[in-house]
Order: structure tokens, then C-alpha cells, then sequence
């Protein structure tokens, strides 16, 4: 089943055209790596998912946008809506400045549920997803910052799992984090593969290599190449990919 | 390497001599405030007394206590909070989250900053235009707030937008990416950050309102009251106001001086107090929300 889908999506920031093009289909349940230089565009094209890059003044798109079917652009779409749907974990950690327990309650809580007995039940199943329940369950009331910034980043997912999305962005997810905190966080990915369709941004070719069932390749605003992992690592189709994953250039 | 083109001696020389400069100068700030300090407590200090701090004033000002302008002075700082901080800090939000960066809010920025370089004396007689005559309000404790009110607006939307600047974005996001409003994120996670830093703001310009006379001279000051005001409509003595009029133009100059410097040392005594309760206030708002 398609998940997400980019139908000939072409994106501006005021007058620099950052989206060129791009096709693309996610299927569910499936690990999705984006590749690429610096200022080649994949955060943003990531970020389209959720609408965050409503947040940036003068941005315009064209094209189409979809996930489950649905043009998420639509002016019937609420993007608060959406982005319940449609999680994100960031590059840098950024736990709000409450407890642990109240980070994860954060997204339920806005959305409208009361019950505190389901929150408590949701909090505990969230952070047991996102492996952290063992190392925080005797100090849920104390404050996020205490954290390290590896458990940190284990909690901004937990949070972000814990309103239920289909879909998860997560952009470098691991480029703040020790070696150690981003095997942790790799193999998180790997298990919530079941559950989730995960769309990962990274720097790190190893890290695509490892965790993603699918890899697109960006350069310039373009999709130069998208394939499974293995063939495009193995045996790309495009020089500029082969170029890119041998570090060539970049 | 050659290190005989090196000239690490001069660096160092210039460094000792330029910290060294900087650090007699910031002595002697201090020394100025505690000269200052020391001398209206050396001279007020003595007229200090449970009748001074409670009684009315006696014999033409000459005599007696303060009274009626600490309760007038109190009336007046609450007052004009009530006026300037809830209006103030919803404009300060307004601005920083809501507005965007258009020609509109560049256009507010500039004349808040314009209306923070009005000179007190002019939001005197404005207030005396607008509020004591043109709505009738009389001079009176709501005239006076209202006036000072207008004059520490700036500060207080100066100090709310600096404080919403200072959080990061990536607040924001992260409460966004959730699914929360803008006005939960606000709420939520934006509004108990920046509330340390509000606060100082606003004690900065409670500071400046217990200490203003110019503003009150035509819309709330009174030169003698020998009771304590009955409503908002009142006029009232103020701290200030009185010390003004007994250094200027009291019926005995001479005889009224250990009075006025009895009343600066009890403005000043004030101005201390709220600033102390800032910083407890401060610190007992950063704990709760720990930054690191």
C-alpha cells in the first residue's frame, strides 16, 4: 500500500527553486533513507509531509502531496490534524522544559484526551517503543534536561509515538548523538518498522545503509535516483549516485 | 618557527591595561550608587520612625508622617499594572509570535520604541488632556495609573518580545510537530519559558513608575491630602510628588528636610523591596522550568 506519494512537487523559497520535479512513492511499513549534500533539498522535501515548511515565510508549492491517498495541501486538510497523523523527531533533541512524564503527555494532552488513567497507559507503552521505559521508569517526574542527549532523542520519539501516528520523519536523527546513542536509535527504527512507515534523513551513509529498506538520492533540488538500498548501493543506476555514496564529492 | 617576530608581551600588556580600565569603571558604578545610598540614609535614616511610616503629615509638612503618599504611591504602581501588563504583554506575544514580519509590525516596533523616548513630562500633560479632562476623570488615582501606564507600555512590550525571542525555535517545532495550536504551544511550552525574563521587565518598570513624578504632576498627584483616598476617583499624595513639593515649595524648606530625605530613603526602601520580590519571583519561575 502507498503511504506517502510526491506527485511532480516543485517548491520555492522565495525567488530559489529547492524542489525540482520530484516523484516519489512510500509504501507502508517500510524505512525510506534520503541521501544527499548539504542544501540538496531533502529536509525540505521531508518536511513537506507535515507542513512544516508552512512555518517559513515565502515558500510556495507546486504539485501534489499525498498521504494515504490524500492531498495533505488541500484547504479542507487541518494541518494540527495532520501532523497528529504524520510525526517528527528533529535533528537536535528538544524535550519541552517539563518532566519526562509530561513530555509525553504533551501531544495527548493538547489533542483533547482527559483520561488519565489512558494517559499513563499511553505514556508507558510509548516509552517501552521507543526503548527508554527501563531506564526512566523510576524518575518519570523529574525533569527532561536531566536526560542524556541520546535518551533525549529516545524520548522526542516517544512522544511523538505517543498520539499514534502512521508516519514517522525523522530528519538526522542521530547526527547530535554519540556512536553508542546511534546504534541505540538505529535499532529502535528497525523495530518500529512494523508499526511505522519511517522516512529518515541523514548524513551518514553507513547509517541509510543499515536502516532503510528503500534510498533516494538528492542533488540540487533533484531525485536523482530511487531504489531499493541495496541496488543503490551496490549498483546505482546514476554515475552522480555512484559518485555521492564513494564520497567523490559531497 | 621563528617565534622572535612574535610580540606576546605587547598583547599581554594591552590586555592588563584595557581589563584593568574596564574594571576600575564598573568600581566605580558601584561606588556612585553606594555614595549615593549612604547619603539618604545618613541624612533619613534618623526621621525614620513607626509614627513617620504611619502617621499624616503635621504642622505644614514640617512635621508628622508620610503616610498618605506610601498608600498612594502603592495605589498608584498597582493600578497602573493593572492597565500595562496585561495589555503590554499581549502585545509583546502578538508581535513576536502572531504578526509575521510585515510592514505593519515593523511599523509597531518603531512606535513603541518612538513612545519609549517621549519624555515623561509630555505623558503628563497628554494624560491631563486626555484622561482627567477630555473623559472627566478628574485628577484621580485611575487618571495617574492610566498615564503611567501609557509611559512603561513600551517596556513592558519591549521586555516580553526580548523574552520570546530568546526561546528557540526548536520549541516551537517540536510543540507543533505534535499536533498543538499555536496558542497551546504559546500556552504550554513558549509562555512558562520566557516568564522569568517577563518578569524582570516588568519589575524594571514598576521601578520606574513608583519613582515617576512628572506624569502625576497634573493627573493624580495631590499637594496635601490629610486623609487616604476612597476610590480610583481620589486624588492621592505620591512618594515622589511629596518629596518634590517639600524640597521645592513647602511652607518651610529648612524645617521640612529631614522629612524629605526620611521620604526618598522609604522610595528607595520600596524600589528595593519589589526588585528583591522580582528576583524571588525569578528564580522561583526558573526552577520550575529548568533550562538545563
Amino acid at each position: 500500500m502507498i503511504k506517502l506519494e510526491a506527485k511532480g512537487v516543485d517548491f520555492y523559497y522565495s525567488d530559489f527553486h529547492a524542489l525540482k520535479n520530484i516523484n516519489m512513492q512510500i509504501e507502508s511499513n517500510t524505512v525510506v533513507a534520503f541521501i544527499g549534500p548539504s542544501g540538496c533539498g531533502k529536509s525540505t522535501f521531508l518536511r513537506l509531509f507535515n507542513r512544516m515548511n508552512d512555518l517559513i515565510d515565502g515558500t510556495r508549492l507546486r504539485g501534489q502531496c499525498l498521504v494515504d491517498g490524500k492531498d495533505i495541501y488541500d484547504k479542507n486538510v487541518y494541518v494540527d490534524e495532520l501532523r497528529t497523523k504524520v510525526g517528527m523527531v528533529f535533528q537536535k533533541p528538544n524535550p519541552f522544559p517539563k518532566s519526562i512524564y509530561e513530555n509525553v503527555a504533551y501531544g495527548l494532552r493538547v489533542n483533547g484526551v482527559k483520561d488519565e488513567k489512558l494517559i499513563a497507559q499511553r505514556i508507558e507503552e510509548s516509552l517501552r517503543s521507543a526503548a527508554l521505559w527501563d531506564e526512566v521508569k523510576d524518575k518519570l517526574k523529574k525533569s527532561a534536561f536531566e536526560l542524556s542527549g541520546g535518551q533525549q532523542q529516545r524520548l522526542c520519539i516517544a512522544r511523538a509515538l505517543a498520539i499514534s501516528p502512521s508516519v514517522l520523519l525523522m530528519d538526522e536523527p542521530a547526527s547530535a548523538l554519540d556512536p553508542i546513542s546511534t546504534a541505540k536509535i538505529e535499532e529502535l527504527i528497525y523495530s518500529l518498522k512494523k508499526n511505522y512507515t519511517i522516512v529518515i534523513v541523514t548524513h551518514n551513509m553507513q547509517q541509510a545503509a543499515r536502516v532503510s529498506d528503500k534510498t533516494g538520492f538528492f542533488l540540487l533540488g533533484e531525485l536523482i535516483e530511487y531504489n531499493d538500498t541495496k541496488k543503490i548501493f551496490l549498483n546505482p543506476d546514476k554515475e552522480a549516485t555512484q559518485n555521492y555514496i564513494t564520497g567523490r564529492f559531497g | 618557527m621563528n617565534t622572535d617576530i612574535l610580540n606576546i608581551k605587547r598583547k599581554r600588556r594591552s590586555q592588563a591595561i584595557t581589563f584593568g580600565l574596564f574594571r576600575v569603571l564598573s568600581y566605580m558604578v558601584i561606588l556612585i550608587l553606594l555614595v549615593i545610598l549612604g547619603f539618604i540614609i545618613y541624612n533619613g535614616a534618623g526621621s525614620i520612625s513607626w509614627n513617620f511610616l504611619t502617621g499624616y503629615p503635621e504642622d505644614g509638612m514640617t512635621k508628622g508622617g508620610i503616610f498618605p503618599a506610601i498608600v498612594g504611591t502603592i495605589c498608584l504602581i498597582i493600578g497602573s499594572m493593572v492597565f500595562a501588563f496585561p495589555i503590554g504583554i499581549m502585545s509583546g506575544i502578538y508581535i513576536n509570535e502572531y504578526a509575521g514580519n510585515n510592514w505593519i509590525v515593523k511599523f509597531i516596533r518603531i512606535m513603541t520604541n518612538n513612545l519609549g523616548a517621549i519624555p515623561s513630562i509630555v505623558f503628563g500633560l497628554f494624560g491631563m488632556a486626555l484622561f482627567v479632562n477630555y473623559l472627566g476623570f478628574g485628577d484621580s488615582i485611575l487618571a495617574g495609573s492610566l498615564t503611567l501606564g501609557l509611559l512603561v507600555l513600551p517596556v513592558v512590550i519591549r521586555t516580553t518580545e526580548e523574552a520570546l525571542k530568546a526561546i528557540p525555535d526548536s520549541f516551537r517545532t517540536g510543540s507543533l510537530a505534535l499536533g498543538a495550536s499555536k496558542l497551546q504551544t504559546i500556552r504550554h511550552v513558549i509562555l512558562p519559558m520566557a516568564f522569568p525574563n517577563i518578569i524582570t521587565g516588568l519589575i524594571l518598570s514598576v521601578g520606574r513608575v513608583s519613582g515617576e513624578t512628572a506624569p502625576i504632576l497634573f493627573t493624580a498627584a495631590a499637594y496635601f491630602l490629610p486623609r487616604l483616598p476612597h476610590s480610583i476617583f481620589d486624588q492621592v499624595m505620591a512618594l515622589p510628588y511629596h518629596l518634590y513639593v517639600i524640597s521645592t515649595s513647602g511652607t518651610n524648606i529648612e524645617a521640612s528636610k529631614s522629612i524629605a530625605y526620611g521620604t526618598a530613603l522609604v522610595l528607595i526602601v520600596i524600589v528595593l523591596l519589589i526588585n528583591i520580590l522580582a528576583n524571588f519571583l525569578r528564580k522561583y519561575f526558573g526552577n520550575k522550568v529548568k533550562m538545563n
